[in-house]
């Protein structure tokens, strides 16, 4: 795809990363997957600064390493959108929102966690949250059944029932993953040879 | 020195705690209550509900909350740098290896094969959500359908599919619709 990052200016370029990453870190309540999906709708579906594909591969890098995903997650983007430059805004951008809000909550927080209204809204958020989340899968679950790939499915359907039904550590499913891409590797190396040989 | 003793403690909770999230729970518990005691267990307690209600990850949260209260705005400051700084090398290490060699076969091999994989975590994750917000945290069954959540999805999920709106200000009314539906319906809560 072409990268249209560069007909940006490295300066708009970093106003507009701190900009969305502080936006998205403000509004998005609920875990890493959360900051993720949107991400992915900010990033990938309105500026077009990464590919779907990589977007995937970096929600798997940013899920499989330490620390909090959406940190993880901002440091990939930002490297990949504007470099060293890039990371650092976009970190900054991710971690200034809850640290705000945690401090000023830390002040009166028996009355904010206690406060009816509250928890209604943040009921009412849930579902939101949840369509959000679900619009994504469907979008890149269409181009995982748009490949046609056989292993793609079974690695797919294996994948969703480790997490959702057996609770599986999504390390070990992450690592399942990627141990079923080398063995492809080796098995397609390996065809590879013999046919040389024969021919 | 406590800014040094928060630095360490939270360095130790960003670089153990692999999955994100729920995961970075233990570890936090581990530091804060019991090995250095600046927080109750209850306050701790509250101090994971107020991190589900906020935005931001959960080791950040605690970061921010641990701190303020110890060593005030430096204190919280401190704390959510050590937080990120084990993440901020290994994932940079991480990211400069992905984008310089994603174009090798054996690479192109392994993310082909975790891409579907990622995909069905989301789902995962986004049908956990939808579940809370469904039916709370009781048994899944008709007597405990939420029936403003139940509508407020699907309304949400054909808005989104349709006209692609921000996600953002999808989820914002929800929490809109969510309170005036509840109040029209049952009252102003005690």
């Amino acid at each position: 795809m072409t990268n249209k990052t560069e007909t940006l200016s490295k300066s708009k370029l970093l106003l507009l990363l701190l900009l969305n990453t502080l936006y998205i870190s403000a509004f998005t309540f609920g875990g890493g997957f959360v900051i993720v999906t949107f991400m992915k709708r900010i990033f990938v579906d309105k500026y077009h600064w990464i590919s779907e594909e990589e977007m995937l591969d970096l929600t798997a890098l940013a899920q499989s390493s330490p620390g909090a995903i959406a940190v993880n997650g901002a440091i990939l983007v930002g490297w990949r959108v504007c470099g060293l430059a890039g990371m650092i805004v976009s970190v900054i951008g991710t971690i200034l929102p809850p640290m705000i809000i945690l401090s000023v909550i830390s002040f009166f927080y028996a009355a904010f966690a206690t406060n009816p209204y509250v928890a209604i809204v943040l009921k009412g958020m849930q579902a939101g949250v949840a369509a959000v989340i679900l619009d994504v899968v469907f979008d890149l679950g269409h181009k995982v059944v748009k490949e046609k790939k056989i292993l793609s499915y079974i690695i797919f359907f294996a994948a969703f029932v480790s997490t959702f039904v057996f609770g599986l550590n999504v390390i070990f499913i992450i690592l399942g993953a990627a141990f079923i891409g080398i063995i492809k590797t080796i098995v397609t190396r390996v065809k590879g040879v013999k046919k040389n040989d024969i021919s | 020195m406590i800014f040094l003793k928060l630095l360490l403690s939270f360095i130790q909770v960003g670089m153990f705690s692999v999955g994100g999230g729920y995961a970075a729970l233990p570890l936090i518990q581990n530091q804060v209550v019991e090995n250095n005691g600046w927080l109750s267990m209850s306050e701790f307690t509250d101090l994971i509900t107020i991190a589900e209600m906020t935005p931001g990850p959960i080791a950040v949260n605690s970061a921010s909350f641990v701190g303020i209260r110890i060593a005030g705005p430096l204190g919280a400051v401190i704390a959510t740098l050590g937080c990120i700084l084990p993440s901020i090398f290994i994932v940079s290490i991480l990211a400069h290896i992905y984008f310089k060699y994603k174009k090798i076969s054996a690479l192109q091999n392994v993310l082909e094969c975790l891409r579907p994989a990622v995909v069905a975590l989301i789902a995962g994750a986004g049908i956990s959500i939808l579940k809370i917000a469904l039916f709370d945290t009781g048994a899944i069954a008709v007597s405990n359908l939420s029936i403003i959540g139940a509508i407020l999805f699907v309304v949400a999920f054909a808005v989104l599919r349709k006209w692609k709106p921000n996600p953002i200000l999808v989820m914002a009314l929800c929490g809109v619709a969510g309170l005036s539906a509840e109040l029209i319906i049952n009252g102003f809560p005690a």
